[in-house]
């Protein structure tokens, strides 16, 4: 499994809004597999909470996908899914998104961290 | 914790030899244990450093891929949905390395460039430089991601490492070797009993020898009072005198 994986090149999926998604995307990381299933999702307002659910769950069982991007305010809405996923593989990062400034003090990760660290002294 | 858990063991020397050996052998794995926490522990702090240093970077690199964005729309129109349906092969792959702290295997995320660019052509009517500069800044920003995702995967998989590890350490700490020293004292006060016992047990039966010894004499000396017995000596051997022996 560890020489497959070393063999194959894994992906980076995205799951943002629409211009995060083609920055990334005019960047490299997009691909549409045999089955025509992208490895990114463009969410709009019309997009439902269910469906990025959906979405980042598909994502997280595909084996050929290592990092999954995911903007902030998009992680709000599924943050019960993400803090359930505990697994290091795939990593799950959270990103700034255009109209969203980053803020540390949300981020699962962080979060987790917080008992020892409070990211926010660290970050000013 | 009663006093009364110990380990189901007989009281014996051997037993004691086992007992004495097991907890010198979790007293090792102990001091192993906590040397293996406090690196990993030494890793974390670093890896939690360089975390937050990453994310606020992040933070800057995004918002320059997205203004670059917004500059490269403002020259070419609108593109997005081009780019949206011209997806056919990734370009920017991810490679799995695998880095050995204190005996646990922590991933390493690798990107590198795999194929030709798809989008080549985007932005050839015009904008093409402000599209380049677009592609470059993402690319980067792909690259801070990736290093940042194989912290974030170290991170994860150190925390609950080092909380196996934690609970290791203090589960021999505060549970075996309390309960092996108990089995110990246990082994310890039941053979002192026991010789103990064997010590009493001697000393009565040298009592009843001496008894029983006093009174036979007593009977003899009776007797050779009355004359019914002679004193006898155990013959001698040298004292028997063999005749020579000749040839």
């Amino acid at each position: 499994m560890a020489l497959h994986s070393a063999i194959k090149g894994k992906l980076i999926s995205v799951i943002g809004d629409e211009d995060t998604c083609v920055g990334f995307l005019l960047g490299g990381v997009g691909e549409i597999n045999k089955n025509r299933h992208p490895n990114f999702l463009v969410v709009d307002k019309n997009t439902a909470v269910s469906e990025i659910e959906d979405c980042f769950k598909r994502f997280l069982k595909r084996d050929d996908i290592d990092i999954i991007l995911i903007n902030q305010n998009i992680a709000e809405l599924i943050r019960h899914v993400i803090d359930n996923h505990t697994q290091p593989i795939p990593a799950v990062l959270e990103i700034p998104s255009k109209d969203h400034p980053y803020d540390a003090s949300k981020d699962s990760i962080l979060r987790r961290a917080r008992g020892m660290f409070n990211p926010e002294d660290l970050v000013r | 914790m009663s006093g009364k858990d110990r380990l189901p063991i007989f009281p014996s020397r051997g037993a004691q030899m086992l007992m004495k050996s097991r907890l010198k052998g979790a007293q090792k794995g102990h001091s192993l244990l906590k040397k293996k926490a406090d690196a990993l522990q030494m890793r974390f702090r670093m890896i939690l450093g360089k975390i937050i240093q990453t994310k606020t970077l992040m933070g800057e690199v995004m918002k320059e891929a997205a203004f670059s964005l917004a500059e490269a729309k403002f020259t070419t129109g609108e593109f997005n949905q081009v780019v949206l349906q011209n997806v056919t092969k990734a370009q920017i792959k991810i490679r799995t390395k695998k880095d050995n702290v204190a005996g646990v295997t922590l991933p390493v995320f690798e990107s590198y460039q795999d194929g030709t660019d798809t989008y080549e052509l985007a932005g050839l009517a015009r904008g093409g430089q402000q599209l380049a500069k677009l592609k470059k800044n993402y690319q980067s920003a792909v690259k801070l991601l990736v290093e940042l995702a194989s912290l974030q995967t170290s991170f994860v998989t150190l925390d609950e490492v080092i909380k196996i590890t934690n609970r290791r350490v203090n589960a021999i700490e505060h549970v075996i070797i309390p309960r092996i020293e108990r089995t110990l004292a246990y082994i310890i006060s039941e053979l002192d009993e026991l010789e103990r016992e064997e010590f009493y047990r001697l000393k009565k039966i040298q009592d009843k020898k001496r008894i029983a010894r006093a009174k036979a004499d007593a009977a003899k000396a009776l007797l050779i009072a009355e004359g019914k017995l002679r004193e006898e000596h155990a013959a001698n051997m040298l004292d028997e005198g063999d005749e020579d022996l000749l040839f």
